[in-house]
């Protein structure tokens, strides 16, 4: 398998990002929600908000990357014979899905770096903030980032129903061109 | 801001009002010389402390007869600051303070016992998270007199604790922080 994409079909690149970015928002979603209801005494309750800032930031990083490879590289042309209304639909779904991502991400960043503190990438990196901050930032911040969350996983559910009946109804090669 | 409006207003009309009888003061938050502060202790191995940072409020005192003397304050409960944006969200949050659903605490004296030395007892309603009860300041005088611009200025200030679950805060910070303390360090400024 090619690691550029070809004209049938998205190369091993593409593919991983694309997988990866899959686990990576289910996981953090998760995780979000998850430790939300935790006790003060819970083992989590620092590991949990660590580990969703950490791997969130990495994810930017990650998504920033792909962005940049996909606006560089052509994709596979679309599914011979789907219509104009569909090819329309799924760009615009798929730019939401980017522009959710990076606002889930601003916001996420905005609730922790709130009282001027940066955000620590596993130790490893510490991601400044910025030098001024709203009133009552943290709370804005962080009801903004709960709603676009839910508001991605609706959309992800719409793009992997669209992906589906690609494959069960149209019987075409969307869905399988994106997976190994 | 329609708030302060409104308390301005009514202010402003108490003081176009008839005489009173005791001297009246409004605190000082314009120029920052009140704080309310509160501390818990954090796991039993230290203390965390925080404050608010919007408030108002105004008290009358009158040194004939101390007895008369009245407070009432009000605190803005998502001003709450613990230097920390995350654990501040917590605390405005869900379990804890909810300042969506009890955006405003506060406290109307019902008696005020003066004792020696300047020390006294304040006797009052708090309502804090929904829940009115009675809780009971002790209350030093620090001083009193003009100010290099022309007012009168007067302070006290109190300490107080209660439990968080007497106001129906459920979420459990551990065996050593069932109680908070609270600190308020009041300047008036007469009317």
């Amino acid at each position: 398998m090619p690691w550029k994409n070809t004209k049938t079909d998205y190369g091993w690149l593409s593919k991983s990002i694309h997988g990866l970015s899959i686990l990576v928002v289910f996981g953090l979603f998760a995780l979000g929600l998850w430790m939300q209801g935790f006790d003060y005494y819970h083992t989590w309750y620092r590991t949990a908000p660590y580990l969703h800032k950490s791997i969130g930031i990495l994810l930017f990083v990650l998504t920033v990357a792909r962005l940049i490879w996909v606006m560089s590289h052509p994709k596979p042309l679309a599914i011979a014979g789907s219509p104009r209304w569909e090819q329309r639909v799924a760009h615009i779904v798929h730019t939401a899905l980017y522009l959710l991502l990076f606002a889930i991400m601003l916001s996420g960043y905005l609730i922790s770096t709130a009282d001027g503190r940066g955000i620590a990438v596993f130790n490893w990196i510490e991601i400044p903030a910025l030098p001024w901050a709203l009133q009552g930032q943290e709370d804005i911040a962080g009801d903004i980032h709960k709603i676009l969350a839910f508001s991605l996983m609706g959309l992800v559910v719409l793009h992997a129903l669209a992906a589906l009946k690609h494959h069960f109804i149209s019987r075409d090669r969307t869905l399988r061109r994106m997976f190994f | 801001m329609l708030r302060n409006t409104l308390l301005a207003c009514a202010l402003a009309s108490s003081l176009t009002a008839a005489p009173l009888m005791a001297e009246d003061y409004a605190i000082d938050t314009q120029g920052a010389h009140a704080f309310i502060q509160f501390k818990i202790k954090h796991l039993g191995y230290s203390w965390l402390l925080g404050r608010f940072n919007e408030f108002g409020g105004d008290f009358s005192y009158d040194e004939k007869d101390p007895s008369k003397a009245k407070v009432k304050v009000t605190i803005q409960t998502a001003s709450l600051d613990s230097n920390h944006a995350e654990r501040d969200k917590h605390l405005r949050g869900k379990g804890f303070l909810e300042v969506k659903e009890y955006p405003q605490a506060t406290f109307v004296s019902t008696s005020f016992t003066e004792q020696a030395d300047g020390k006294a007892v304040l006797k009052g309603d708090f309502t804090f998270h929904g829940v009115t009860k009675p809780l009971s300041i002790d209350v030093t005088h620090v001083g009193a007199g003009n100010d290099p611009w022309g007012g009168y200025r007067r302070g006290f200030e109190g300490r107080t604790s209660f439990a968080l679950k007497d106001f129906g805060i459920e979420r459990d910070l551990g065996p050593a922080s069932q109680e908070v303390e609270l600190y308020l360090s009041v300047e008036g400024i007469r009317q």
